[in-house]
C-alpha cells in the first residue's frame, strides 16, 4: 500500500528527468496509473467487504511515535476508488485536452503528487500523516489552480486558496495532536478506537472539535470559509474536476466521517455541523441561481452538495450516514463530467457563458449525452444514482428528530437549486437552434468526450442496479462506522412521503429550469453584494492585514544597516537586562576574586585611552594604531593569565590587520562629520548600555561556581592519550581536529573571496 | 620603505623567521606553539621581505603564488585525517610512530594535520596581503 | 581584578557597537574588530583567569597535577581570533572595492544605489 500511495510522487520526480516525453503526444500513457492503482484498490474490496481490513505500518519517526500507517477499510476503499476511478478519467481527458501545452508534463506531475497526497490521506491510520497528506493535497492544489501562472487571476486565486486551505491544514495539526495527547500520546486512530476512551467526555473536547471543525469547513468550503472554490475556477477545467469536484474538497466531509465515530455522539458535535451545512447547502444553492459562467454554476453547486453532505453528518443517524457515503460517489459521477463538458465547450465553443451557449448538440451529440446523462443523475430523476441519493437524503432528514420539517425544507430547496444547477451547465447548452458563430464548433477527439460519458453512464448504472454499489462499497464503508446499520440500497422503495418529496422537487426543478433565465443582469445584482460577501470580507481583512504588516516591515526593514542593529540590539538590552533585574543583583564576592596588581592597572589604563582614542579620533591612521594597541594589550593579558599561545596569535594577528589597514586606507577618503549630534548621544546611550549588560552579565556569571568536567577531561588526558602537553594545541589538531579542518576552510575561503574580489572584474564594468 | 639596513636586515630575517616558524610549529605540541601561530610568523616573515624588497622580488623568491599553499596544506590535513580509515579506525583517530625523534618528539599524524594547518594560514595570509598591496 | 576585566570587556563592547552604528565604512569596521577583541576577552574571562599556570604539562608529568588556566576557552579563542583576521581582511576589501565604485564610505548612500538597481 505504502507503494501505491508513493507511485503517484516517485512518478511525479521521474517526469522531472522524462518529461519530454510526455509532451510529445505520449500523454495518454500516464493514464496506466490512476488505472493500475484502480484496479489494485478494486482488488482489495473483496477482503474489505468480509470486514477484514487491510493494514500496513512502516516505521517513520519513531521519536515522536509517528508511523507510515495504511490502513484500507470500507470508508478508506471507498474514497480510494473515486480518487483513482475518477483520477484515471481525469489523466485520459487531460493528455488531449493540454497536448498542445508546453508544460503538460509539469501539470501532470502536480496531478501525480495531489493523487498520491489524496490516497496517502485517505488510507492513513496515524493523525500525523493524515495531516502532512492533507496538507500536500494544499500545497499540490495551490499549483493546480495556479497552473495558468502568467494569469494574475489564476495566482490570486491560487494564493487564495492556498491561505483558506492552509489555515484548515493548521487548524488540523493542533486538533491531531490535542486528540494524540488526549489518548495519552497513541496516533494511531484505530487505536484510540480500540481503546474505547470517550473523548467526548474530555476536558478538550470542546477545543478539539473547534480545531476540527475549522480544517473540515475550510477544506470542504463550508460557510464563511467557500469563496475560495468559486475563485478555484480558474483552474483548468480537469482540476476543477478533480479536485474541485470529485476529491480534494471531499477530504473535509472524509475526515468527519473518519472522526465521527471518536467525536460523534454529542450536542456539540451534531448541532453545528447540522446549522452549518444546512445553512451552506441553501446560501450555495440561491448563490448559483444568480451565476451565468457555467463553471461559477458549477462550483456553487459543489459547495451546496458539500453542505448537504456536511449537514447529513451532523445529523448523524445511521440513515444519515448511508445517505451521506451514497452522495459521495453518486455526486462525483455526475459532477465530474460537468466540469468535464464545461471544459470541452470552453475549448471548442470558446465560451462558457450559458446565456450564449445554445444548441450545440447537432455539433457534438455524444457530449450532449453525456451532458444530459449527468443532469438527469444530477437532478436525481428516478433509475438515476442521484435518485438512489436524494431519497436516501430526504428519508434522513425526515427522521432527524425534531429539525425534520426544517431540514427536509432546506434539503427540497437546494434539491431544486441542484436540479437547475445541473440542467444548465448538462443540458441548456446543447439545446435549441446552433447560432451562427458556433457553426464552426466540431465534435472533440474521443479522448475528451468518452471520459465524462463513462462518468455520466456510470452514474446511470449504480442508478439501475443500486445493490450492487451498495453491497460492495457502500455496507463496509458504514459497517465500519455504524457497525450493525442496514446498508441496502433499492430503487424502489413504494409510494410514501419520500417518494413524494422527490416528485415536488422535479417538479419544481423543472419549473425553475422552464421560466427562470440565467441573465448578466441577475449575475450583475449580486455582485453588488460582493462587499459583504464572505469572500469581500476576509479580502478586506487581508488587504488591511498587508497593509499594516507591510508598514511594520518597512519600518523594522528600512534598508538602513545601522538600524537594524539598533533594533536588535535594543531588544537584546531589554530581555537580558530583565532577566538581570528579574535575578536580583549581582553579588560580587570579591574574595574569590585574584588580586589587583599595579602593572595591570597600567596596562588597562593604556587599554582603555587607547580604545576611547579609537573612537573619538578625527584621523582614520589614529585609529588604526589606536586599535592596534588595543590589540598588543590584549597581547599582554593573555600573557599575564597563562595563554601563551593566545598571546603568539593576538600579537602575530594585531600586527598583520594593521598592516591591512595601512595597506588599503590611504585610498580612502577622510572621515567627515556626517552624524547629527542627535544621533551620537542616542547610539552612545545604546552603546553604554549595552556594555554594561555585558560587564553586569560577565560578574553574574563570575558569581557562579565553575565545573570544569570538559577541561579536566582534556587536562588528564592529553598526554595519556594524545601524546601532547600543551593542551591547547592538543585540543585544536587532535581532540577537536575535525573543527580545525573546517575552520581553515573557512579562512581559504575567506582569502579566495578577497582574491577574487580584487582580481576578477565584471564583464560589463 | 626602501631603506639599505631593512633591506640588509630582512635578507638576514627572512631565513631565521622561517626557522623559528617551523620551530614554533613543530613544538607545539609539547610547549606553546603550533600552526596557527607558526604559520602566521612564517607570514610575516614574507611581509616583511616584501615590505623592504619589493612585493616582486618575494614573489620570485617564493616562486609559486602563495595561493597554492592553501589546497595543498588542506590535503595534507584532510589525508593525515582519512589515514587512520585505511586501517579501519573512525575518521581523525590519532596515529602514532612508536619511537620519538629528536627535537620534535613523538610523530604522528596530528603533526601532519599542524604541518596543513601552518600551510594553510601562511598562505591564505599571504594571499590576501600580496593581492591588496599588488591592488592598492 | 575580575570586576577591572569585566568593566573593561564592557568598554570593548560598548566602543566596538558605538563605532558600528556610525555611517562610516571604515568605522564600522573599526568598530567590529574591537567588538571582536571584546567577545574574546569575555569568553577568556568567563572561563576563569589563573596567573602564571599555562595549560602545558610540565617536564615529566603525564597529566597536570593542580590549578591551571582551562584550556578550551583558549583553544575557542585561538581559532576566533584567526577566523575573524579572514572576516575582517574580507571585510576591507569589501569596503575597498566598494568605495572604488561608489566613490563613497557612506553607508546611506551606499544604500541609495541598492535601492535604484531594485
Amino acid at each position: 500500500m505504502l507503494a501505491a500511495v508513493l507511485s503517484g510522487f516517485v512518478f511525479a520526480f521521474a517526469l522531472r528527468f522524462v518529461g519530454r516525453y510526455l509532451r510529445n503526444g505520449n500523454a495518454v500513457w500516464a493514464t496506466a496509473l490512476p488505472l493500475g492503482l484502480f484496479v489494485y484498490f478494486a482488488s482489495l474490496l473483496p477482503q474489505v467487504g468480509r470486514g477484514e481490513a487491510v493494514t500496513e505500518v512502516w516505521e517513520w519517526a519513531p521519536s515522536f511515535g509517528v508511523a507510515l500507517a495504511f490502513r484500507a477499510d470500507g470508508l478508506a476503499l471507498l474514497f480510494a476508488l473515486i480518487i483513482t476511478g475518477i483520477g484515471t478519467l481525469i489523466y485520459w481527458y487531460t493528455s488531449n485536452y493540454l497536448k498542445d501545452h508546453p508544460s503538460v508534463d509539469r501539470f501532470f506531475a502536480y496531478l501525480s503528487i495531489f493523487m498520491g497526497a489524496m490516497l496517502g490521506m485517505v488510507l492513513s491510520d496515524d493523525l500525523i500523516a493524515l495531516f502532512l497528506f492533507w496538507e500536500l493535497t494544499s500545497i499540490s492544489s495551490f499549483f493546480l489552480i495556479g497552473f495558468k501562472n502568467e494569469e494574475a487571476a489564476s495566482r490570486r486565486a491560487a494564493l487564495t486558496a492556498l491561505t483558506v486551505t492552509g489555515l484548515g491544514g493548521l487548524l488540523l495539526l493542533a486538533a491531531a495532536v490535542l486528540i494524540g495527547q488526549a489518548a495519552g500520546g497513541e496516533y494511531s486512530l484505530q487505536t484510540i478506537r480500540e481503546g474505547g476512551l470517550d473523548l467526548t467526555a474530555h476536558p478538550w473536547y470542546g477545543i478539539i472539535l473547534f480545531f476540527v471543525f475549522g480544517a473540515a469547513f475550510t477544506k470542504s468550503a463550508q460557510f464563511p470559509f467557500h469563496f475560495w472554490l468559486p475563485g478555484a475556477m480558474k483552474a483548468p477545467s480537469p482540476v476543477s474536476a478533480y479536485l474541485h469536484s470529485a476529491t480534494m474538497v471531499k477530504a473535509g466531509v472524509y475526515l468527519l466521517l473518519r472522526l465521527s465515530p471518536l467525536l460523534g455522539g454529542h450536542d456539540y458535535w451534531h448541532i453545528p455541523l447540522t446549522i452549518v451545512g444546512a445553512f451552506t447547502m441553501v446560501y450555495a444553492g440561491v448563490n448559483l441561481l444568480f451565476r451565468t459562467d457555467l463553471k461559477s454554476i458549477l462550483a456553487y453547486s459543489t459547495v451546496a452538495a458539500l453542505g448537504v453532505l456536511v449537514m447529513l453528518i451532523g445529523v448523524g443517524t445511521a440513515e444519515a450516514m448511508l445517505a451521506a457515503l451514497v452522495f459521495v460517489p453518486a455526486h462525483a459521477l455526475y459532477k465530474a463530467p460537468l466540469f468535464l463538458i464545461t471544459g470541452i465547450l470552453d475549448h471548442s465553443a470558446g465560451s462558457r457563458d450559458v446565456t450564449r451557449l445554445a444548441g450545440l448538440r447537432h455539433v457534438m451529440w455524444p457530449v450532449a449525452l453525456a451532458g444530459g446523462l449527468a443532469a438527469l443523475s444530477n437532478a436525481g430523476f428516478p433509475l438515476s444514482f442521484g435518485f438512489v441519493g436524494k431519497d436516501l437524503i430526504y428519508e434522513a432528514t425526515l427522521h432527524s428528530g425534531s429539525w425534520a420539517y426544517w431540514l427536509t425544507g432546506a434539503a427540497v430547496l437546494t434539491g431544486v437549486t441542484l436540479f437547475y444547477g445541473g440542467f444548465i451547465a448538462g443540458v441548456k447548452p446543447f439545446m435549441g437552434v446552433l447560432p451562427e458563430s458556433f457553426k464552426a464548433a466540431h465534435l472533440p477527439p474521443g479522448a475528451l468526450w468518452i471520459p465524462p460519458l463513462l462518468a455520466a453512464a456510470a452514474g446511470i448504472f449504480f442508478g439501475l442496479f443500486p445493490g450492487l454499489a451498495g453491497h460492495a462499497l457502500i455496507a463496509p464503508a458504514l459497517e465500519g462506522l455504524m457497525p450493525g446499520a442496514n446498508a441496502h440500497l433499492a430503487v424502489w422503495h413504494g409510494f410514501n412521503t419520500v417518494l413524494l418529496l422527490s416528485g415536488i422537487t422535479l417538479a419544481a426543478g423543472a419549473a425553475l429550469y422552464y421560466f427562470f433565465k440565467p441573465s448578466s443582469g441577475k449575475e450583475a445584482f449580486v455582485e453588488r453584494l460582493e462587499g459583504i460577501s464572505p469572500k469581500g470580507i476576509a479580502e478586506r481583512i487581508s488587504k488591511a492585514a498587508m497593509a499594516l504588516f507591510g508598514a511594520f516591515t518597512h519600518t523594522l526593514q528600512n534598508g538602513f544597516l545601522r538600524y537594524y542593529i539598533l533594533m536588535i540590539l535594543s531588544f537584546t538590552i531589554a530581555l537580558i537586562g530583565y532577566g538581570l533585574y528579574t535575578g536580583g543583583p549581582v553579588n560580587v564576592d570579591l574574595s574569590r576574586m585574584t588580586e589587583l596588581v599595579g602593572y595591570e592597572i597600567a596596562l588597562l589604563g593604556i587599554m582603555l585611552i587607547s580604545v576611547l582614542f579609537t573612537v573619538f579620533t578625527q584621523s582614520r591612521l589614529a585609529a588604526v594604531a589606536a586599535m592596534g594597541v588595543t590589540g598588543y594589550a590584549l597581547c599582554l593579558l593573555f600573557v599575564f593569565y597563562s595563554a601563551p599561545d593566545l598571546a603568539m596569535t593576538q600579537f602575530t594577528i594585531d600586527t598583520l590587520t594593521v598592516i591591512l589597514f595601512v595597506l588599503v586606507l590611504y585610498r580612502l577618503p577622510r572621515y567627515l562629520p556626517i552624524s547629527s549630534p542627535g544621533s551620537r548621544l542616542r547610539d552612545g546611550a545604546v552603546a553604554l548600555a549595552f556594555g554594561g549588560m555585558i560587564t553586569a552579565l560577565a560578574l553574574a556569571v563570575l558569581n557562579e561556581p565553575m565545573t570544569p568536567e570538559v577541561s579536566a577531561f582534556y587536562a588528564e588526558n592529553a598526554y595519556t592519550m594524545a601524546k601532547g602537553k600543551n593542551i591547547v594545541n592538543v585540543i585544536l589538531v587532535d581532540f577537536r581536529g575535525a573543527d580545525t579542518l573546517v575552520e581553515i576552510s573557512v579562512l581559504t575561503i575567506a582569502a579566495i573571496g578577497v582574491y577574487s574580489l580584487l582580481k576578477l572584474k565584471p564583464t560589463n564594468d | 620603505m626602501k631603506t639599505i639596513i631593512l633591506q640588509t636586515a630582512s635578507n638576514y630575517l627572512l631565513p631565521l623567521l622561517l626557522l623559528f616558524s617551523v620551530f614554533i610549529l613543530l613544538r607545539g605540541h609539547y610547549l606553546p606553539g603550533g600552526g596557527f601561530v607558526g604559520g602566521l610568523v612564517a607570514s610575516i616573515a614574507f611581509v616583511l621581505h616584501a615590505f623592504a624588497n619589493g612585493l616582486d622580488k618575494t614573489r620570485t623568491l617564493l616562486r609559486l603564488h602563495p595561493a597554492y599553499f592553501m589546497p595543498a596544506g588542506l590535503a595534507i590535513a584532510l589525508l593525515s585525517g582519512l589515514a587512520p580509515m585505511l586501517s579501519a579506525l573512525p575518521f581523525m583517530t590519532a596515529l602514532w610512530y612508536p619511537t620519538p625523534a629528536p627535537v620534535v618528539g613523538m610523530i604522528g599524524s596530528p603533526l601532519f594535520f599542524d604541518i596543513g594547518v601552518y600551510l594553510v594560514v601562511t598562505g591564505a595570509t599571504l594571499t590576501i596581503i600580496f593581492t591588496i598591496s599588488e591592488t592598492a | 581584578m575580575e570586576v577591572v576585566l569585566a568593566l573593561m570587556t564592557g568598554v570593548l563592547y560598548a566602543a566596538g557597537i558605538f563605532l558600528i552604528l556610525r555611517r562610516s565604512f571604515v568605522k564600522l569596521i573599526i568598530g567590529l574588530i574591537l567588538l571582536g577583541n571584546g567577545a574574546n576577552l569575555l569568553i577568556f574571562l568567563l572561563g576563569r583567569i589563573t596567573k602564571g599556570k599555562p595549560p602545558i604539562i610540565p617536564g615529566e608529568l603525564k597529566t597536570l597535577a593542580d590549578a591551571y588556566a582551562d584550556p578550551v576557552p583558549q583553544a575557542l579563542i585561538l581559532t576566533a581570533i584567526v577566523i575573524s583576521f579572514g572576516l575582517q581582511s574580507f571585510a576591507i576589501i569589501l569596503m575597498k572595492q566598494a568605495y572604488r565604485i561608489l566613490q563613497t564610505d557612506d553607508l546611506d548612500e551606499i544604500r541609495v544605489s541598492e535601492k535604484e538597481e531594485i
